[in-house]
């Protein structure tokens, strides 16, 4: 059963409590399987699944390619479902893709205004929310260009801000900055930082990228590829603000790269 | 070392909105101005030019005497012909008739096309039945349906706008259709992931992403609609109706080739300014607006 675009229900926090789960989880998957293809091109892509996120967590999801990531945020985003197992997210949720998805037809403020508009929002409002959306990511002076005359950051943060528009508790975001640069990625990991802040988002970050995982997240969540589980759960401590070259940082990169690896090679022998 | 540890920590907010400001002011693209006249001049030398040369060409191949002068008369004649004709009210009577017929046949095959191209790009059934049959009908030449039409309309206006609309109608569901395929996927699933189903996704992605394709199928349903009609035309002479094509085929009957070719520059020139006046600058528009081209270009 999933629970999507809705605000919490009080009924279902009352069914899932008498299940025994924490109260405050905002994100609960059990056992989770989902399989593509039939006989010989059979693909596991998640197999038996268990994963919680707590309100107000960013955690980042960690894996080689083929290790069913997307297809897990497909599902939190409830554009996918489970073939056994469960999937619940008590919350609204937004998702952000490698690429902005911003509609080329339409202004920067437009786009906004189009999630506002399908959230509900009535139209005398939409303007100056969009505005106000616009100047938090601090794109007030270029509503009114379109998403191809901006640069990739420009476009990520108008995508950030139209995620926002949806006033979404959950925030999943698919290898969000993995087409920027190395010192724009840098700027929107600190602007994705203060998003998360004031907005008490529940962030779920998916990457390739060890260093921007720990960088990030609260935790690190490793999974494996072909079948697609959950391989190690890192909690990361270090205080906030991290700089992606703080040594304690390095340090846990490469605790969790030498986790990689071996994962990787284990497959040597398939 | 640890003189880079100095610079300010991540969420220093001030600092941030430094580095955000420096980094949007260096990515931001620079957008070169042309003026319009220079654009003007930069589109329309070329088009100028070649004119110049096609009626150079045709001066060359009268002067060889390849043919005799009445058969193929010089171009000044067929021009002074074209401007008495212009001028004693004879080319623009043809043109309001023809026109009206192309206006009301293009008319009808848009309201048609559109149907059915958004009916057959929401319903699959109807794609997987009848799909193949629509781009079969837009390969069937528009000339091949008037016997059919002499049928069932007689020589009328009725058997004209017939053929008209059959011409063109599967063009503009095509483009309707073949847009909606060319959407790409992840434009659908952001809209999805924004709460936009069924009808509602249909509205805010599907057609606004598939508007240049429209396009498209507008303007190759016309050219079709414009052939249709001058094939009509010739075939299916209305009494007492003088369009643009029944004035070629009577200047044909009566062997009056200035009148002849007069009539042909008319249609040629139709043909050539509603595609640049309308679908020329409305698809520049659009490529412009959706980005698709450089705009360094």
């Amino acid at each position: 059963m999933t629970l999507l675009d809705r605000p919490t229900d009080l009924a279902e926090v009352q069914t899932l409590d008498q299940r025994g789960h924490e109260r405050d989880e905002i994100i609960a998957i059990r056992g989770a399987t989902r399989v593509f293809g039939h006989g010989p091109e059979r693909v596991v892509a998640l197999d038996r699944i268990d994963l919680t996120v707590r309100r107000g967590e960013m955690v980042s999801l960690l894996g080689a390619s083929g290790c069913g990531k997307s297809t897990l945020l497909n599902i939190l985003a409830g554009l996918d479902r489970p073939a056994t197992g469960t999937a619940n997210v008590l919350g609204r949720v937004a998702l952000m893709f490698q690429e902005s998805a911003l509609f080329p037809w339409l202004t920067v403020r437009g786009n906004i205004e189009t999630a506002l508009r399908l959230r509900g929002v009535a139209r005398k409002d939409r303007r100056p929310q969009a505005m106000s959306l616009l100047e938090s990511v601090r794109l007030e002076d270029f509503g009114e260009r379109r998403p191809h005359e901006l640069s990739g950051g420009m476009r990520q943060r108008a995508a950030l801000a139209r995620a926002l528009a949806q006033n979404a508790e959950v925030l999943l975001m698919d290898e969000p900055f993995g087409a920027l640069d190395a010192i724009t990625r840098e700027v929107l990991h600190a602007e994705l930082e203060r998003q998360w802040i004031d907005h008490d988002l529940t962030v779920v970050f998916v990457t390739h990228d060890v260093r921007e995982a720990v960088r990030l997240g609260d935790r690190v969540v490793l999974l494996s590829s072909r079948p697609g589980r959950v391989e190690a759960d890192f909690s990361v401590t270090l205080p906030r603000p991290r700089r992606i070259d703080d040594a304690a940082v390095n340090e846990l990169v490469n605790h969790i790269t030498a986790e990689l690896h071996r994962e990787v090679r284990r497959h040597a022998n398939d | 070392m640890t003189d880079l540890r100095d610079t300010p920590p991540s969420l220093d907010r001030d600092a941030l909105d430094a580095e955000i400001a420096g980094l949007d002011a260096l990515g931001f693209p620079a957008t070169g101005h042309v003026s319009f006249l220079r654009r003007s001049w930069n589109s329309s030398w070329p088009k100028l030019a070649a004119l110049g040369f096609a009626i150079g060409g045709w001066y060359l191949v009268v002067w060889s005497g390849w043919q005799k002068k009445f058969v193929l008369p010089w171009p000044h004649t067929v021009w002074s012909r074209l401007w008495q004709d212009v001028a004693n009210g004879k080319i623009p009577d043809a043109f309001a008739i023809t026109m009206h017929r192309a206006v009301v046949g293009y008319a009808i095959a848009c309201a048609l096309g559109l149907v059915i191209g958004v009916s057959f790009s929401r319903w699959r059934v109807l794609r997987v039945a009848l799909g193949s049959f629509i781009t079969g009908l837009q390969t069937m030449p528009s000339i091949a349906w008037f016997p059919l039409a002499i049928l069932l309309f007689q020589k009328s206006e009725g058997a004209i706008t017939f053929v008209v609309v059959l011409g063109a109608t599967p063009s503009i569901a095509n483009g309707v259709i073949n847009g909606s395929d060319q959407v790409p996927p992840l434009l659908l699933r952001a809209g999805n992931v924004l709460g936009a189903r069924g009808l509602q996704l249909y509205r805010t992605v599907t057609m606004p992403a598939s508007l240049p394709s429209i396009l498209g199928g507008l303007k190759q349903g016309w050219a079709f609609a414009w052939r249709s009609l001058m094939a009509g035309e010739l075939l299916v002479i209305v009494p007492r109706v003088f369009s643009v094509g029944a004035r070629l085929q009577n200047a044909r009957d009566l062997s009056d080739v200035p009148d002849l070719q007069a009539n042909m520059i008319v249609i040629l020139a139709i043909g050539i300014f509603v595609d640049a006046l309308f679908f020329g600058s409305a698809q520049r528009f659009i490529r412009r607006r959706w980005g698709l081209v450089d705009p360094a270009a």
